[in-house]
């Protein structure tokens, strides 16, 4: 693989605009595939989820699944489309062992979602709104293995092995139309894209949403233009881009890959590109050059879906709240501010917050202890703050710990660290390491009457006024109480015991 | 005049990985013509006011349950693969590779 020019990103920027589009395949989560009744299920033996239909068998007959299209409308809506009040499926025919049936059914000219749009919030605050072309439906395709090539790629293989578990498995593809004007917000953008759409179908339940296991998939297209222009130029489609990292780098890396060969006066070649997370570069496909040569036709061994006005709404009435507006709800009923509240959001704190929030604690206590200690401990141990065993309830409890004076501020983050450390929850690790603060006066005074009989001298002090030499006394209160003992009360008391005024 | 040339339908055999001979080729676009013309002609009736048919039968809304069914067993779907390995169908190297 040659490792092709490029041109530092921001350089690039100062002499060319981005047009971005992608295409984000979303596996459905139903319980069977679109057209047979094979269970849809990741992970089992190879080629056992199959029937005749999904094999391509001569003689066999799709039928299409009626909860894919309603998850199908669900979607759309949810990407504020309209529902096509009628569409068909139709023939993608192509030859590629993944798929048996030498044609992919998917649906053409009649996609049953449409002319949608997503408000994309970046970390700066700025939004872009992306307009949505389509949803269309289809099917996955089989499995492949690749064997006698480097690192399990299709390149320099002998052969390959087909399991076609997978064949058939609903899904949803959405189309964006071209993105412009995003400049330098472009690789961002993508990720923040693809992220709002795996929120989204999180939400409605239509998917498992698991990247790792590529539920949710992204083609992502770069062009640029020479800055000023606004003819888009030629652009390269990168397959298959499954992680939300990995999305902003391709991104990024086409950007930089596309202003070399412009600034070189060469044209782009339009084509798909394969992503290399390795190398964190892409390199050449097959050429795009066939895309008008899939000869689609309506499907024939399939009728068309029809859903009237009232079955739209009847779905629409079904949809959960949607995490755009959770999100404006909950900044709203925690009273953060803008910037508290996106701070938030990017650390992906959201969740969390909401859940301790929901399990008893006040939201600026969920949001000091998850953006503050919690978030520190995660940064030192390089994990996500939610991976670090805390649990919502576990700072609800810590909170309870110190509203009733057992531990203070100080304590509760050793605690926290004992948390995370698996050594239980707060309330038995305050009780197993005796971290609470002494605040029970019966030891604080034995302690502090053995203090005042090791210094008569200093009590003298006291008793004639000199308020300050208190200090003395509380080191040896201290260490007779391993520290937990709460200064201001030994002060108190002391004072109390000799009828001095503090 | 004809609709289908000869570079046609070698096209077209080329995308349905179909191997044919060039007198074979020569044929199918002379038979390929006549159709199209035979085509042709149903659709000049065809007014505006006629919607393109792709089923005959006036069906919609043909739905099943999202419910499991029977499957084939490993052995039952790999019965008619020409090779396999490891419980997989087992094809020839993918690219066209020198």
């Amino acid at each position: 693989m040659s490792t092709e020019a490029t041109v530092d990103f921001d350089e690039a920027l100062t002499r060319y605009d981005p047009a971005l589009g992608f295409e984000v395949h979303i596996e459905l989560n139903t319980k069977t595939k679109m057209f047979s009744d094979a269970p849809n299920e990741f992970g089992d033996l190879a080629n056992t989820n199959v029937t005749p239909v999904d094999l391509g068998l001569p003689g066999t007959l799709p039928v299409v699944n009626g909860k894919a299209i309603e998850y199908s409308i669900k979607l759309g809506l949810a990407l504020n489309c309209s529902i096509a009040e009628s569409c068909r499926f139709a023939r993608k025919n192509y030859f590629y062992p993944d798929n048996p049936k030498n044609f992919q059914t998917s649906q053409y000219d009649e996609p049953i979602a449409f002319e949608g749009w997503l408000d994309i919030e970046l970390e700066s605050g700025r939004v872009i709104h992306v307009e949505i072309e389509r949803a269309h439906m289809e099917e996955d395709a089989g499995k492949l293995t690749h064997l006698g090539g480097a690192d399990g790629r299709i390149q320099g293989a002998q052969t390959s092995l087909v399991d076609y578990n997978r064949a058939g498995v609903p899904l949803v593809e959405i189309v964006t139309k071209p993105i412009l004007g995003v400049g330098a917000d472009a690789p961002e953008l993508g990720r923040r894209y693809v992220s709002a759409i795996r929120d989204i179908v999180k939400a409605l339940d239509v998917s498992d949403a698991r990247m790792e296991r590529g539920n949710v998939r992204c083609d992502a297209n770069v062009s640029l233009m020479p800055k000023g222009s606004t003819t888009l130029g030629t652009r390269s489609e990168t397959k298959n881009v499954n992680s939300l990292r990995s999305i902003e780098r391709a991104v990024r890396h086409e950007i930089e890959r596309h202003a070399a060969i412009l600034d070189a006066g060469e044209s782009v070649v339009q084509e798909t590109r394969h992503w290399h997370e390795d190398t964190r570069t892409t390199s050449s496909g097959r050429p795009k050059s066939d895309a008008d040569d899939y000869r689609y036709f309506p499907e024939p061994d399939l009728v068309p879906v029809v859903t009237s006005r009232e079955r739209v709404e009847e779905i629409r009435a079904t949809l959960p709240e949607l995490p755009a507006a959770r999100r404006a709800r909950l900044q709203v009923d925690w009273g953060f501010s803008d910037e508290e509240f996106r701070d938030i959001v990017n650390a992906g704190l959201l969740e969390a917050i909401e859940e301790t929030v929901a399990a008893g604690a006040t939201p600026a206590a969920a949001r000091k202890w998850w953006m503050g200690e919690i978030s520190r401990l995660a940064k030192d141990t390089e994990k996500e703050a939610t991976e670090l065993g805390i649990l919502p309830a576990d700072v609800v409890e810590i909170e309870g710990l110190i509203a009733g004076k057992k531990i203070n501020d100080k304590i509760a983050k050793k605690v926290l660290t004992a948390v995370a450390a698996g050594e239980g929850r707060p309330g038995q690790i305050v009780e197993a390491k005796g971290l609470a603060v002494v605040s029970d006066d019966g030891p604080l005074l034995a302690a502090i009457e053995d203090a005042m009989a090791g210094a008569p001298d200093v009590v003298e002090k006291i008793k004639a006024g000199k308020v300050a030499a208190i200090g003395a006394l509380i080191g040896p209160v201290m260490k007779a109480t391993r520290g937990q003992a709460d200064a201001g009360r030994v002060r108190e008391l002391v004072l109390q015991k000799l009828g001095v005024q503090g | 005049m004809s609709a289908i040339s000869r570079d046609d339908v070698a096209h077209l055999a080329e995308l349905a990985h179909i191997a044919m001979s060039d007198e074979e080729l020569e044929r199918m676009a002379g038979e390929l013509d006549s159709i199209v013309d035979a085509i042709a002609s149903v659709s000049e009736v065809a007014g505006e006011n006629i919607p393109a048919t792709s089923h005959p039968i006036p069906l919609q809304n043909v739905f099943r349950d999202d419910v499991v069914g029977q499957t084939l067993t490993q052995e039952e779907a790999l019965q008619n693969a020409p090779d396999a390995q490891d419980g997989r169908f087992k094809v020839p190297a993918i690219l066209d590779e020198d």
